[in-house]
Parts: C-alpha cells; sequence; structure tokens
C-alpha cells in the first residue's frame, strides 16, 4: 500500500487503525490481485471505531477541502466491471476545509452499524466491505485509502432442521431411497445419511456425492449463473445389490464453503446443492440434486 | 477393458507395486519428518493402487499385503501421533476426509484400530462404526479384501471377556455382533462374485472364489475363539445366526465350504450339544451342494471325538446322536430326491461308521442303517456307478472291521439285502473281504444257519449270478477267489458231529450251484471236510446204537459218494479218482468193505471210462496201486477182484517203460507187510518176471527203431524190487536170482549198443553199495546176502 502511494507521490500518508485491532480476529481475504491478507472479522451491529491518521509528506503542508470517512457495503459484478452498488453508505465528516502541516489523528466511530449482508467473493460477483478515508483536494487530486474488513453473520441453528429424504428412479432399472440426515447445515457441520438401494437392474460401478455451489448474479435476461463443484466425495465402490444400504458421512470443514445467500440486494444468489451421481458401467451418470441451506454458526467455532 | 492372459496381469501387477512403492516412499518421509498432513496424503495415494480391477484375486493379494505392511508403519505413526498430543478423535475425522472411500476406509479401519487401543471410546462403538462405514464398498474382491484387513486389526481388540477391551455385560454380544456382521457381509460380497461377470467364465470365476473363501471362513475362526462364547451362546446366537447365512446365500460353493468350515472350526462337543439345530440346515441347502462329505466330516469328527475318551460316550447317549443324525440324513435324501445315489451311500456310510465307534454294542442301530440304505438302493436297481459301488463295499466292510466278526455281521438282517443290490463283481470284492475278515481273525462259524446265511452272503463267488457269463474273468484272480473259498470251507468247524454233518450239508449244497469251473476248486475241500467228520465219528464209543436219523460214517460216504459224482459233469475224472480213493481207504478205516469196495469200483470205471491220456493213466494207475496196497478191509475175493484188476490195467499201458513200472509196482499188492494172509510170493515173483520181460522188450524195441538198447534203468529198478523183497523174506526171490540180474546189467551195460546213462549208472552203482554194505553187516543179513557176488 505505501509504495502504491509512494509510487503516485500522494501529498500525505493516511492510516486506518481499529480500536480493538490487537483483539480482534482476522481472517482471511483475497484481494482482486491474488494475494491474500489478514483483515478483522466484524459482524453486524458492531461498533467500528478506530483512528485515521493522516501525515503530510517530506514535512509538506497539505490543503484539503474536508477529511471525511465512509464505510461502504459494495457489490461488484465483474461482468459489468467497475460499477459498484453501494448497498450501504455511512460517512463521518472528520475535518473541515483547511490545512494539515503536520501528523493528525481522528477518531471515528461507526456504532451498531447494520451490515446484513456477509461479505462474499465469488466468480461473477464479490460483495466487500470498506472503509474509505478521503481527504479531498482541489487540485492533484483527492487522496483515498480504504481499509477492508470482513462481515460474518452467525445464525442460531435453525429451530426447524427436517431431513432430507427421497424415493427416487428410474423404471425396472434403478430405485433408491436417500436420507441426508437435515436440509441446514453449518459450514463445519458432517452430512449423515444413507443410500438404500430398493432395486438394481443396471451395472453400478460407483457412486459419488458432490457439493456444488450455484452462484446466479443479474436478474431477467442478464442473469449469469455459475456452478462449481466443490467436493467430490466417494461414498461406493462397485455394484450392490438390492437391499443394500450404504452409508454417508462427509465432513463439510475441508471444502471452502459459504454460507447461501439468497438474493443479496436483488443483486445475487448463492446456493448450495447435494448431488447425488451413480456412475454405471457404460460411464452414464444417474443423479439427483438436493438443495441444501449453509449457515455460519457460532458452534463451528467451538 | 478387458484384458486377459498371465502375462498382461503380471504387469498390472508390477505397475501396481510400483505405484505403492512410490507413494510409500513419500509416505515413508512424511513420517520421518512426522508430517500429519503429506502422511495421509500419501498414504491415501498409496492405498488407490488398491482401487484397480485388473487383478486376479490371487495377484491381488500380493499387492494387499504390501499395502497391510505399510499400514501398520502407519498405525505406528498414528499412534505415536497421539502421544504428541494429536486427539484420536480428530486423527479419526481427519482420515475421512479423503476423497475415494477406499482408502478412506483402509484409513478410518487403521486409525480405529489405534482408537480403539487408546480406549478414548469403548471397542464396541468403534468396531460397530467401522464394520457399518465398510458397507461402502460393495466391489466383491475390494470388500472382501477391505473387510479381511478389518477383521484383522480387529482379531486382538474385540470386547472378549477377559479382554482388556471388556465392555459392559453385554461384552461378548458385541464382540460376536460385530464378527457375525463382518462375516455376513463378506459371504454377501462373496457369493456375489457368482453372479457378476460374463457366463462364459464361469470356471474362472469359481476359480477365483475358491481362492478367496479362507478370507470369509476367517471370520468363523474368529468366533470360535472368542472366550464368551461358550456352549449357551454358540447355541442361541452363532450357530442359528451363521447358519441362517450359509442357508439364505443359496450359494453351492458358499454352502459347501462354510457348512465344513463350522464343523471343523468349532469344538465337537458344541457339536454334539448343537446337533439338532445344525443338521437341521442340511435339508435346506442348495441341492448341488455336496451334502454326503459334508455331513460324512462331521459324523467322522464325532466318531473321533467319541473314540477319544470313553468319558464323552454318555454325552453321545444324552443327546441321542445317533436317531438325530439318522434323522437328519433321512430327510436330506428325501428332500433331494436328485441326489445321486453315491450320495446316499456314502451318507449310510458314514452313518455307519459312527454308530459303530459310537455305540458297538447297539447291532440294532446298525441294522437300522443298513436297513434305510436297502430301502434307497431298492428305489434304483442295480448300481451302476463306480463310486457307489466302492461306497457300498466300505459300508459293508466297516462292521467287519469293527467287530472282526462275521457272525457277530451275520446277525445284520439287512446286511444281507445290501448285498443283492450290488453288481456280481462287487459281490465277489465284499465276498473276499468277508472270507478274508474270517481267515484273518480265525472266526468260528459253527452251526448250519450262519454257514447257510454266510454262504448266501458270498454267493458271488459261490456261482454265477444273474446268468451273466464272464467270458473275460481273470484266470489268476478267478483261481484265488476259489482258493478262498475252498480255505473258507476247511475253517467251518464244529465238534458236534449232528452239527458238522448239516453244516456239511448246507456247504454241500450251495457249491453244487457252482457249476463245473468251480467244483474242482470246492468239492475236495468238502471232500476233506467229510472224512474229518468220518474220523471223528470213528471215536471208540460213538454211539453204539445208531440212532435213528443220527449221522453215521454211512451216511456220510453217502453224500460223499454223491458229491464227487458231481464231478463227472465237470469233467474232472481225475480229481474224482483222487477223491475216490481217499474216501475208499477213510471207509477202509471204518471197516466198511462194500463202501470201499464201491469207492474202488467207481475209481475204476472212471480210469477205464474217462482217463485215456497215457500220462494221467500212469499217475492214476500208480495211485490205485498205492491205495489198494494199504486197504485190509477187503476179503480174499473182493481183494482178488481189484488187484487183478489193477495188474491188467498196468500190464495194457501204452509205453513199454510204464507198463513195466507199473507191473514191478503191482509187486506190492501180493505182499503186505503187516498181514501174514496176503504174502504171495510166488505172485510177487511172477510180476517181477513179467516185469523184466517187459524191460527186455523195451530194450529190443529201442535197439530196433534207434539202434541203441537205451538206458538200463528199468533193470536197476526191478533189481532194487529184488532186493526189496528178498529183504523182506520172500523165499520166491533167491540170491541166484538177483546174482543173475546183476550179472544181466552189467553184461548190458558193457555192450556195444548200450548208450551211456550216468544217472542209471550211478543209481546202479549205489544198488551195488547196497547189497555191499548188507554183506559186511554180518549176522543174519550178513549170511543171507553173503551168495550173492558183486
Amino acid at each position: 500500500m505505501n509504495y502504491l502511494i509512494g509510487a503516485f507521490k500522494p501529498a500525505c500518508n493516511i492510516s486506518i487503525t481499529f480500536a480493538d485491532g490487537k483483539n480482534r480476529k482476522q481472517v482471511p481475504l483475497k484481494k482482486e490481485n491474488g494475494q491474500t491478507i489478514m483483515v478483522p472479522l466484524f459482524q453486524s451491529q458492531e461498533n467500528i471505531s478506530g483512528k485515521i491518521s493522516i501525515e503530510p509528506v517530506l514535512g509538506k503542508k497539505v490543503e484539503h477541502n474536508g477529511v471525511k470517512i465512509e464505510l461502504l457495503g459494495q457489490i461488484e459484478m465483474y461482468f459489468d466491471r467497475g460499477n459498484f452498488y453501494d448497498f450501504t453508505s455511512l460517512v463521518r465528516e472528520l475535518d473541515v476545509p483547511g490545512e494539515i502541516y503536520e501528523r493528525k489523528t481522528y477518531p471515528f466511530e461507526f456504532s451498531t452499524v447494520e451490515m446484513p449482508y456477509e461479505t462474499y467473493n465469488g466468480v461473477n460477483v464479490r460483495l466487500r466491505y470498506v472503509l474509505k478515508v478521503t481527504v479531498s483536494r482541489g487540485y492533484g487530486g483527492s487522496v483515498v485509502e480504504y481499509q477492508d474488513f470482513v462481515v460474518r453473520n452467525y445464525t442460531p441453528p435453525p429451530s426447524i432442521n427436517n431431513s432430507i429424504k427421497m424415493e427416487v428412479g428410474i423404471e425396472d432399472c434403478l430405485h433408491i431411497e436417500f436420507e441426508y440426515n437435515k436440509s441446514k447445515y453449518h459450514l463445519k457441520d458432517v452430512i449423515i445419511g444413507k443410500i438404500y438401494f430398493l432395486l438394481v437392474r443396471i451395472k453400478i460401478k460407483n457412486m459419488d456425492l458432490e457439493i456444488r455451489r450455484r452462484e446466479s448474479t443479474g436478474s431477467g435476461a442478464n442473469t449469469h449463473v455459475e456452478t462449481e463443484t466443490l467436493a467430490k466425495f466417494e461414498l461406493m465402490d462397485g455394484a450392490p445389490v438390492r437391499g443394500e444400504s450404504i452409508p454417508i458421512r462427509l465432513f463439510l470443514s475441508p471444502y471452502e464453503l459459504t454460507p447461501t445467500h439468497r438474493n443479496i440486494n436483488n443483486k445475487f444468489s448463492v446456493k448450495y446443492y447435494l448431488n447425488l451421481v451413480l456412475v454405471d458401467e457404460e460411464d452414464r451418470r444417474y443423479f439427483k440434486q438436493q438443495e441444501i441451506t449453509i449457515y455460519s454458526s457460532c458452534e463451528e467455532n467451538t | 477393458m478387458m484384458v486377459d492372459g498371465v502375462e498382461d496381469e503380471e504387469k498390472w501387477l508390477a505397475a501396481g507395486i510400483a505405484g505403492l512403492q512410490q507413494n510409500a516412499f513419500y509416505m515413508h518421509r512424511a513420517l520421518d519428518s512426522n508430517n500429519l498432513r503429506d502422511a495421509l496424503k500419501y498414504s491415501a495415494q498409496m492405498l488407490s493402487e488398491l482401487r484397480t480391477s485388473k487383478l486376479s484375486p490371487q495377484k491381488y493379494y500380493q499387492l494387499y499385503m504390501r499395502a497391510f505392511d505399510e499400514l501398520r508403519k502407519l498405525e505406528m505413526f498414528f499412534k505415536e501421533e497421539t502421544r504428541r498430543g494429536c486427539s484420536i478423535i480428530d486423527l479419526y475425522e481427519l482420515v475421512q476426509h479423503a476423497g475415494n472411500i477406499l482408502p478412506r476406509l483402509y484409513l478410518l479401519c487403521t486409525v480405529g484400530s489405534v482408537y480403539i487401543k487408546s480406549k478414548e471410546a469403548p471397542a464396541k462403538d468403534v468396531l460397530k462404526d467401522l464394520v457399518e462405514m465398510c458397507r461402502g464398498i460393495q466391489h466383491p474382491v475390494r470388500g472382501l479384501f477391505l473387510r479381511s484387513y478389518l477383521s484383522q486389526i480387529s482379531r486382538d481388540k474385540l470386547p472378549d471377556i477377559g479382554s482388556e477391551y471388556e465392555g459392559d455385560a453385554d461384552t461378548v454380544n458385541d464382540a460376536m455382533e460385530f464378527v457375525l456382521q463382518n462375516f455376513t457381509e463378506m459371504n454377501k460380497l462373496w457369493v456375489r462374485m457368482q453372479h457378476q461377470g460374463p457366463a462364459r467364465e464361469k470356471d474362472k470365476r469359481e476359480k477365483e472364489r475358491s481362492e478367496l473363501r479362507d478370507l470369509v471362513g476367517k471370520n468363523l475362526h474368529v468366533l470360535s475363539q472368542i472366550e464368551g462364547v461358550d456352549l449357551d451362546t454358540y447355541k442361541e446366537t452363532v450357530l442359528p445366526r451363521v447358519l441362517e447365512q450359509v442357508v439364505n446365500c443359496k450359494d453351492e460353493i458358499a454352502q459347501c465350504y462354510l457348512m465344513d468350515c463350522i464343523i471343523q472350526v468349532f469344538p465337537d462337543e458344541y457339536h454334539l450339544q448343537t446337533l439338532e439345530i445344525l443338521l437341521g440346515a442340511f435339508p435346506q441347502l442348495q441341492p448341488s451342494v455336496d451334502i454326503k462329505t459334508v455331513l460324512s466330516r462331521l459324523m467322522e469328527r464325532l466318531s473321533n471325538y467319541a473314540a477319544s475318551s470313553t468319558e464323552v460316550l454318555p454325552e453321545f447317549l444324552q443327546v441321542e446322536a445317533f436317531s438325530k443324525l439318522n434323522n437328519a440324513i433321512g430327510k436330506v435324501i428325501e428332500a433331494q430326491a436328485d441326489m445321486p445315489i453315491l450320495g446316499a451311500v456314502t451318507l449310510y456310510s458314514s452313518l455307519l461308521t459312527f454308530t459303530l465307534h459310537v455305540h458297538p454294542d447297539r447291532l440294532d442301530y446298525a441294522d437300522q442303517v443298513l436297513g434305510a440304505c436297502v430301502k434307497k438302493l431298492s428305489g434304483e436297481g442295480k448300481l451302476e456307478d463306480n463310486r457307489a459301488t466302492k461306497q457300498i463295499v466300505a459300508l459293508l466292510s466297516a462292521p467287519l472291521d469293527k467287530y472282526n466278526d462275521i457272525v457277530t455281521v451275520l446277525k445284520l438282517s439287512n446286511y444281507p439285502s445290501v448285498m443283492e443290490y450290488v453288481d456280481s463283481e462287487t459281490n465277489k470284492v465284499m465276498a473276499m473281504v468277508i472270507i478274508q475278515s474270517i481267515m484273518k481273525n480265525n472266526t468260528q462259524i459253527s452251526t448250519a444257519d450262519k454257514v447257510e446265511a454266510l454262504f448266501e452272503l458270498i454267493k458271488g463267488l459261490i456261482r454265477d449270478l444273474d446268468g451273466a457269463a464272464h467270458d473275460q474273468v481273470d484266470e489268476d484272480d478267478f483261481k484265488e477267489e476259489q482258493n478262498s473259498v475252498a480255505r473258507l470251507i476247511q475253517m467251518l468247524q464244529n465238534d458236534d458231529t449232528e452239527e458238522m454233518f448239516k453244516i456239511i450239508c448246507t456247504v454241500r449244497k450251495h457249491i453244487l450251484t457252482g457249476g463245473p469251473k468251480r467244483l474242482p476248486f470246492t468239492v475236495p475241500p468238502l471232500v476233506f471236510s467229510s472224512l474229518k467228520l468220518v474220523r471223528q465219528l470213528q471215536g471208540p464209543e460213538e454211539n453204539p446204537f445208531g440212532e435213528e436219523g443220527s449221522t453215521t460214517p454211512k451216511k456220510v460216504f453217502q453224500l460223499l459218494n454223491q458229491t464227487i459224482e458231481t464231478l463227472y459233469g465237470v469233467p474232472a475224472p481225475e480229481l474224482a479218482l483222487r477223491l475216490y480213493l481217499q474216501c475208499a481207504e477213510a471207509a477202509n478205516d471204518s471197516d466198511l468193505e462194500p463202501v470201499a469196495y464201491e469207492f474202488f469200483t467207481q475209481a475204476y470205471i472212471l480210469y477205464e471210462e474217462e482217463i485215456s491220456d497215457s500220462r494221467a493213466q500212469v499217475t492214476a494207475i500208480h495211485l490205485i496201486i498205492g491205495t489198494l496196497q494199504r486197504m485190509h478191509v477187503f476179503g480174499v475175493e473182493n481183494r482178488d477182484t481189484l488187484t487183478h484188476k489193477a495188474t491188467g490195467y498196468s500190464a495194457k499201458l501204452l509205453k513199454k517203460p510204464d507198463q513195466c513200472r507199473a507191473v514191478y509196482a503191482c509187486s506190492h499188492l501180493f505182499w503186505v507187510d503187516d498181514q501174514d494172509n496176503m504174502k504171495d510170493g510166488e505172485r510177487v515173483l511172477l510180476c517181477l518176471k513179467r516185469a523184466l520181460r517187459i524191460a527186455n522188450a523195451a530194450q529190443q524195441m529201442s535197439n530196433a527203431t534207434r539202434g541203441s538198447t537205451g538206458s538200463v534203468t528199468l533193470f536197476v529198478e526191478i533189481l532194487n524190487k529184488y532186493v526189496y523183497f528178498f529183504e523182506k523174506g520172500n523165499t520166491q526171490i533167491n540170491a541166484a536170482a538177483i546174482q543173475s540180474l546183476i550179472e544181466l546189467i552189467t553184461a548190458e551195460m558193457q555192450s556195444d549198443s548200450n548208450s551211456p546213462d550216468p544217472a542209471a549208472d550211478a543209481f546202479f552203482a549205489s544198488t551195488l553199495r547196497y547189497i555191499q554194505f548188507q554183506k559186511q553187516k554180518g549176522g543174519a543179513v550178513g549170511e543171507k546176502y553173503e551168495p550173492i557176488k558183486v
């Protein structure tokens, strides 16, 4: 950062520090350039406070038209590059127009900020939270500094969490009944279940359980859907016969999952599916996809 | 991708091993540097080699064994890892992150082993989880090996009684359940192999299956090793559960193998106490299962158990082992209508062996088995199957071997009925076995009833059965058989003459059915046996009043006469003649002149009518002369008649030397040592002179036809007769006669036309030496010989 600023030779250095920066949990965040940095983690309705310090370079004075800090919640669509949709925008004016001769520090605070959406880094869309400090200047351009942070909102365990149970099949060919113990899983959860073979007339080679993420962005004709397979977990090897019951136990923790996001600000959705795939000896695939909900839970951190 | 051929398979195996070793290498490196993450990664990759479908079970086993060794190292590592503070529960989760199921489950079992050892969770819970998770492998070969691995690592960790992993009150049950479940699943996989793949590879598949069977059977072995499985548990849970699986799998190979396994791995006393349950399974097996072998092995085991100690015998009685087995076999045979007769016979044979071992005192049991066998056989007709016949022989030999006594065996009423169903060849074999048993054990068969039964049994040797002419019967074998019968006849003996006579009549009745080929073998022993009876009857106080219907020598001789007559039809005149002469001699000893005369008459008739071969005639005439000479029963008239005839026959022999010898032999008929009324010196001299004449004629004939006079042997022989009678005191024979005979011989020997004969010379020389010797003796003898000059 400092290096970049140095390159453009801005008139001053801006640094942002959080009030509880030493104690607050840091989580990794992937930047656009591919770098991963550690940033603080917040939840909705937390107070976000800290200090801004502005230090003119080389002892020069800095004339400005005012200093402000903004807290922005932005959604960025990659196919619509450059366009940010700010769903949250809070501003605090820190200074009236004037001149800064030496390092100057401003405290700031956004109290009980509503941050309903979670940070998300997807294939086609990004939802981010950022603090933006602007030293406005009439000429030579304003000096702007950003500080990202991550928001994650924990949800309490759902009061209703039914199992998924279903009988599917191809007539006179394959009938199975499968069961996943829940329909909503937290990020470190375990999927427990079983597949019961009611009728098997095809020669099955193996059976996998896939976790698929479906990210849809935009709306109407501009909808972009991107599906990724995040996990391919072999459940069964070989051809079962009628009456066999195959256990499922899939730990979610090794996979990079996010919570399910439904229609975030009318801009995008992220959904998860369990895809049960049976492959026969001629490599034909028979599958059944079921949506599950992923949420982050306080439990998972304990 | 169908790849056949051993070569290709070797290649796949080599590739698999190479892949495995490479990953094992990286795994070792990770283990050395305590890098859990890499250890898991490379071990999973290593285990991925086991995912192959290209190897036969045998080759796959090689690969598996290598992986097995590597997993032991990994297990050690996991154990150290937990000591370093890594929670075993975390490890147990961590290995389950592997994406491929087979490596995942191998790793899970490996960590599971450490988990149980850590005792952080009850062994039963971990085992239950493992055995459930293994369901994910439905491929038969891979599944069998995986579960075999599970079985291997869990063997010493079962929550058995007394084990350090023992759990709560139900602990044995948990251990048992685990093994039973693993067994059930393995068996299902194993059976499933049969139905996968193309039909044309059936044989190959069955071969592969049999290579894998021990993996399945091992579970039963583990079950038998569980301390806590006592008789009750075995009876209530283990056996019913195992049998349920065996019956329900409906697979021939599995049923056959597993039934055998059950029988072999569990203790005898368990089998004895659960016979009903175990036997109940047999009728439910597939018809193609080789039940006979399996059941036979069960009975064999139980027989051995019974033989091991007399203390266990009450157990057998208590559980009514015999009747249960008997019922079970009945049911099996009934249920499996298509069972080849071989199977049924084998079963009965085993059952018989069993009962003979366990209940040697219960002949009725043995008879029952034979009866059941007869019943089964009656629906089949004569046996054609070679192996079945062999089994019948085994079946019939068993009681003989056990009791070593045909008399006991004869009490088995069904025994002869079984013999009915074998072909005549087998009947013979069996008869031989019986006879040999009698010989070996020197069995006394002392009543006519038993003899009757016995001969009924061995009728295969006594007569031609089913009228089938066996032209190709080996001559030696036939002789051997008939000699055995002859020996058997000699064995029959009873000191009670009445009974003995009955025995003889019974034997006679049977052997007369034997036909011309057998009679020459069987008649002589019967004759001699009868003659033995005659001698017994001659006992001093023997029945002086001749009770009506009682046995007298006369009656025996009548029977003998009729018996020998049967040889006419053979024809065997020479044999008959000998036997007549034997009888005549016996009649002589019994002072029965008319009987003796009759026998001689018969012998003479035979000589005249039947014996035409000149050599046979020579033999016969010498026999006649020999016998007649010893006869003392005849009155003068009878004796004269017979002697006259004999002399007449002698003079009519074809060859001169034969004539000569017969005639000088006749001289003995007129000179019987101990009887003064039978010393007719004149006729002796007549005979000898006649012999000399014949010898002379023989010389001349020889001279005329061959130009040489031939040997002087005959003269020397006659000289010996002269010397004999001279010594015996025949006054008609004097020293002068001997002297002139010696001179005659000497002259002959020196004549030009005489061909040298060293044997005759030696004979003559030693005769002269004898005369010389007698002369030098001095006394009366010396005086007698004095006039003879040599």
